[in-house]
C-alpha cells in the first residue's frame, strides 16, 4: 500500500542522513579553557597537528573548572587547562596522568580609560586592594576557572576574603573570558583577563590595559592525559600522541608563531 | 554582506550543520508526534486531558534544562554513555527533537480536534478502523501539518542552549548557527554575529514563506 | 408484512439527561422506501445513526434479520470528501470494504458514470460544487452494493436542480435492491419518494404506515397537524 512504501523509503533516508552525524574518524577531545579557544591558538595549532597525523582534535571550551569536571566523567581524552593547583589535585586524585608544562602567557588588569581607582602600574595585589577601597565596578568570571582562581588567589594575597567582603561593586558574570569582557566593557568595570584573549577581544569599548608585569600575573598552562585507568574507552594512544607533539619542538614553535597584530599571546615553556 | 564573505566555507557548513541537525530533528519529533497529537485527539483514555495539559506545558521546556539532562544521559559516566554521543551532532539533534516533539504533537492534536469534527462519523460509516482513520485524517490535513512542521523546524534552528552543551560548539564538528553566533559575540565580534544572526533569519523567513505558498497552492488545488 | 429486514425494539438514546428516542419499536422490510418524517428537534437523525451503528442505544436494541449487519451505507446532509481526487474517494470506500485493489477503479468508474459524473473522476472532490459532491457521496455509496442505504436530509443543503437529480439517483440505487432510508422534513419530497412513512415527534414513533394512505388519510392527530403545516 502507498502510505507503507512511504514510511520505508522514509525510514532509509534518515538512516543514511544520520549517518554522517554519527560518523567516527581517527579524533581525540579535548577539554580546554576559553581563553585558548578564544584567542584563536587552537584554529592557528590544530591544523598542523591534523596534517601531520591526521587525528582530528575536537576541542570543547570550558572554564578550566569545567573542563577537569568533563575530564573525570569520562568525556574528555586529554585536558588543557591553566590552574596549577587544580591540575596536580587532578592527578593526584587519579584522573590525570603526568601534568606537563606547555606555554605561558600572563595575566593583566583591564579597566576604564579614566581609571578611578588609580590602579596603573605593575603591582596587582595593591591594584585589586585600590579597586576594593574604592568599590569600583569589578567583573569577575566567578566560574571555576584558571583565571577566575587566580584572581582568588590575588584577592586573598591582598588580605581579602572576597567570598565575604565583596559587595554590590563585585559582578560575578559566571561566564566564560569573552563573555566576561562583554560585560567589563559595558559597565565600565575592571576585569582580569589573559592576555591572548585580550589581543583577540573585539568589543574594548573604553577599557585598557592598566597593570600588566607584575611577576605574580604569570599564567602557567600545563596538559594531561586523562587517566584511561578509570574510563577504558579513552584514546590513550591517541591522546599521547597531540601531547607529545605539542610538547615537541614543532609543537611548541607553532604556539609561537602564533600572533595578532604582530604580538604573540602564548610563549611555549615545556621542560625536556 | 563582506564579513561573510570571508568565511565563505566555513559559513556554509555551519548552516548546513544547523539545517542537517534541526531536519533530522524535526523528523524525528514527527515521526513521534504526527500519530502521538492523532491519538490524543482521538482516542478516550483515563488520563487524556491531564496528558494534554502536560503536552502543552512541554512546548515551554528550557532548552538548557534539556540540553543539561541529556548531556547527563549521554555522558560517559551517565546511563547512555557506552553510545559515545556526546559532542556529535547526534547529540544535538536528540536534544532538539526533545524540544521539538510537543509542540509538533500539539499542534496535530488541534488540527486533529477541527478535522475530526467533520470526518469521523462518514469514516465510521464506511466502517474505517479508529487507528485507519487517524492516518486517512493526517494525510487529509497534510498541507496544515507542515505549517506545525515549520514551527518545530523553528524552534530547533532558534536554540542555542541544548545545543551548545550536548554538542559543545566544536569547530568543524558540531559549531551550528547559533553556537557561532554566542561564540562571536564572546569574541566581542559583534558585526559578525549580527551577520551570522541575519543569515538564520534569512534561513527561517525563506522556509516560512516556503510553508505558506504550499499551504495557498494545496487550498487552491485541493480544497 | 414481508420478512423483516431490521427490527428496533424498544430503542432509547439519550444524552445529558435529555430523553431524544423514546422506546421506539417497529420492524423494517426489505422492498419498500421508507421515509422518516417529522418536525425539526423530532430525532430522526438520531434514529437513522442508530439503525446504522453510528450511536449505542442507551436502552432496547437494533436487530438484523441476518444476525450480523448487512453492508450498509449512510449519505449525511453535508457530503463529506477527502483532499484527493473523485474517484479516488471512491476507491477508498472500496478499500475499507476490503474490494481488492485490481477490482476498485473500474468499480469506482463504473458508480461515477451512473451518477452522471463519469468524466469529473479526475477533478479534486472537495472543489466541486455541494450537488456534485452529494452525487458523488452517493456514487461513493453506491459503489458498495450495500444492501441499506441510509440518507439523512440528503437534499437540504441542494438547490432544487440538484436536489431532483439526487433523488432521481436515489431511485435508481432502489431499483437496484438496495434498501432505502431516508430521513426529511421536505413533506414534496416525501410525497415523491416513499413507499412507506416513518412518523416521528418529540422521540416518540408516532405512525408506521404506507405512504398512500399516510398522506390521504393519517391516524394521528398530530400526523394530521405535521401535515397541513401546524407545528407539532
Amino acid at each position: 500500500m502507498n502510505i507503507h512504501r512511504v514510511r520505508c523509503a522514509a525510514i532509509v533516508l534518515a538512516g543514511l542522513w544520520m549517518s554522517p552525524l554519527c560518523a567516527a574518524d581517527r579524533f581525540i577531545t579535548l577539554a580546554s579553557t576559553t581563553s585558548t579557544e578564544q584567542s584563536g591558538l587552537f584554529r592557528h595549532l590544530l591544523p598542523v597537528f591534523e596534517k601531520k597525523t591526521g587525528i582530528q582534535v575536537r576541542v570543547v571550551a570550558l572554564g578550566t573548572g569545567q573542563a577537569l569536571d568533563m575530564a573525570r566523567r569520562g568525556d574528555a581524552d586529554v585536558v588543557f587547562v591553566h590552574d596549577q593547583p587544580a591540575e596536580e589535585k587532578f592527578v593526584a586524585e587519579g584522573f590525570g596522568l603526568a601534568r606537563r608544562e606547555v606555554m605561558y602567557n600572563d595575566f593583566v588588569l583591564v579597566g576604564p580609560k579614566a581609571d578611578p581607582a588609580k590602579t596603573t602600574g605593575r603591582a596587582i595585589v595593591a591594584a585589586l586592594k585600590k579597586v576594593k577601597d574604592a568599590q569600583s565596578p569589578f567583573a569577575s568570571r566567578a566560574d571555576k576557572s584558571g583565571t577566575h582562581a587566580a584572581e582568588v588567589r590575588y584577592w586573598s594575597m591582598a588580605g581579602i576574603d572576597i567570598g565575604k567582603d565583596k559587595g554590590a561593586w563585585y559582578r560575578e558574570t559566571g561566564s566564560g573570558m569573552g563573555a566576561t569582557l562583554n560585560t567589563a566593557s559595558a559597565m565600565n568595570a575592571y576585569v582580569l583577563t589573559d592576555r591572548g584573549t585580550w589581543l583577540s577581544f573585539k568589543n574594548r569599548g573604553d577599557l585598557v590595559v592598566l597593570v600588566e608585569g607584575d611577576e605574580k600575573l604569570f599564567n602557567q598552562y600545563g596538559v594531561m592525559l586523562v587517566n584511561p585507568a578509570k574510563h577504558p574507552h579513552l584514546k590513550k594512544d591517541l591522546g599521547q600522541a597531540f601531547i607529545d607533539w605539542i610538547l615537541s619542538p614543532e609543537g611548541q614553535s607553532a604556539i609561537t608563531s602564533y600572533k595578532i597584530g604582530g604580538e604573540q599571546l602564548f610563549f611555549p615553556n615545556a621542560k625536556r | 554582506m563582506q564579513l561573510l564573505g570571508g568565511g565563505d566555507v566555513r559559513l556554509a557548513s555551519i548552516v548546513w550543520l544547523s539545517v542537517q541537525v534541526s531536519a533530522a530533528a524535526v523528523l524525528i519529533a514527527s515521526l513521534i508526534g504526527l500519530p502521538a497529537g492523532a491519538l490524543l485527539s482521538i482516542g478516550r483514555f483515563p488520563g487524556r486531558r491531564g496528558l494534554i495539559v502536560a503536552v502543552n506545558a512541554c512546548m515551554g521546556l528550557p532548552p538548557v534544562v534539556v540540553g543539561l539532562t541529556v548531556y547527563l544521559l549521554l555522558s560517559r559516566a551517565g546511563p547512555l554513555g557506552e553510545w559515545g554521543l556526546l559532542f556529535t551532532p547526534a547529540a544535538m539533534t536528540i536534544a532538539q527533537s526533545v524540544l521539538v516533539t510537543p509542540i509538533i504533537i500539539a499542534l496535530t492534536r488541534q488540527a486533529v480536534d477541527d478535522a475530526w469534527q467533520e470526518y469521523a462519523e462518514q469514516l465510521r460509516s464506511l466502517r474505517v478502523s479508529t487507528p485507519q482513520a487517524a492516518l486517512t485524517v493526517l494525510w487529509d490535513l497534510r498541507f496544515s501539518l507542515l505549517t506545525a512542521l515549520m514551527a518545530g523546524f523553528g524552534r530547533a534552528t532558534a536554540e542555542v542552549g541544548a545545543v551548545m552543551i550536548v554538542g559543545g560548539n566544536i569547530d568543524g564538528v558540531t559549531r551550528v548557527m547559533t553556537t557561532a553566533i554566542a561564540l562571536e559575540t564572546s569574541k566581542g565580534d559583534l558585526p559578525l554575529a549580527l551577520a551570522l544572526g541575519a543569515v538564520l533569519i534569512a534561513l527561517v523567513l525563506l522556509l516560512n514563506v516556503s510553508a505558506y505558498a504550499i499551504n495557498e497552492f494545496a487550498r487552491k488545488r485541493y480544497g | 408484512m414481508a420478512e423483516p429486514l431490521l427490527a428496533l425494539e424498544s430503542l432509547c438514546w439519550s444524552a445529558g439527561g435529555r430523553t431524544v428516542i423514546d422506546r421506539v419499536t417497529t420492524a423494517l422490510a426489505a422492498g419498500p422506501r421508507t421515509v422518516i418524517l417529522g418536525p425539526n428537534g423530532a430525532g430522526k437523525s438520531v434514529l437513522m445513526r442508530l439503525a446504522h451503528g453510528l450511536l449505542a442505544p442507551t436502552a432496547g436494541a437494533v436487530r438484523w434479520a441476518a444476525g450480523t449487519p448487512p453492508p450498509q451505507a449512510m449519505v449525511f446532509q453535508r457530503p463529506v470528501m477527502l483532499r484527493r481526487t473523485a474517484l479516488a474517494n471512491i476507491e477508498y470506500a472500496l478499500a475499507a470494504a476490503g474490494v481488492p485493489v485490481r477490482e476498485r477503479q473500474a468499480r469506482a468508474l463504473e458508480a461515477m458514470t451512473r451518477v452522471g459524473m463519469g468524466s469529473a473522476a479526475a477533478r479534486m472532490a472537495r472543489i466541486l460544487s455541494v450537488g456534485e459532491q452529494q452525487r458523488l457521496a452517493l456514487a461513493r455509496a453506491w459503489a458498495l452494493r450495500p444492501a441499506v442505504l441510509f440518507l439523512d436530509e440528503p437534499t437540504a443543503s441542494l438547490d432544487p436542480g440538484a436536489a431532483r437529480w439526487v433523488e432521481t439517483v436515489i431511485d435508481a440505487i432502489h431499483a437496484g435492491g438496495t434498501k432505502i432510508v431516508m430521513s426529511t422534513h421536505n413533506l414534496a419530497q416525501a410525497r415523491r419518494l416513499a413507499d412507506e412513512v416513518l412518523f416521528i415527534a418529540r422521540g416518540r414513533l408516532v405512525e408506521h404506515t404506507p405512504a398512500e394512505r399516510f398522506f390521504r388519510a393519517p391516524s394521528t392527530a398530530e400526523a394530521q397537524a405535521f401535515i397541513q403545516g401546524e407545528s407539532v
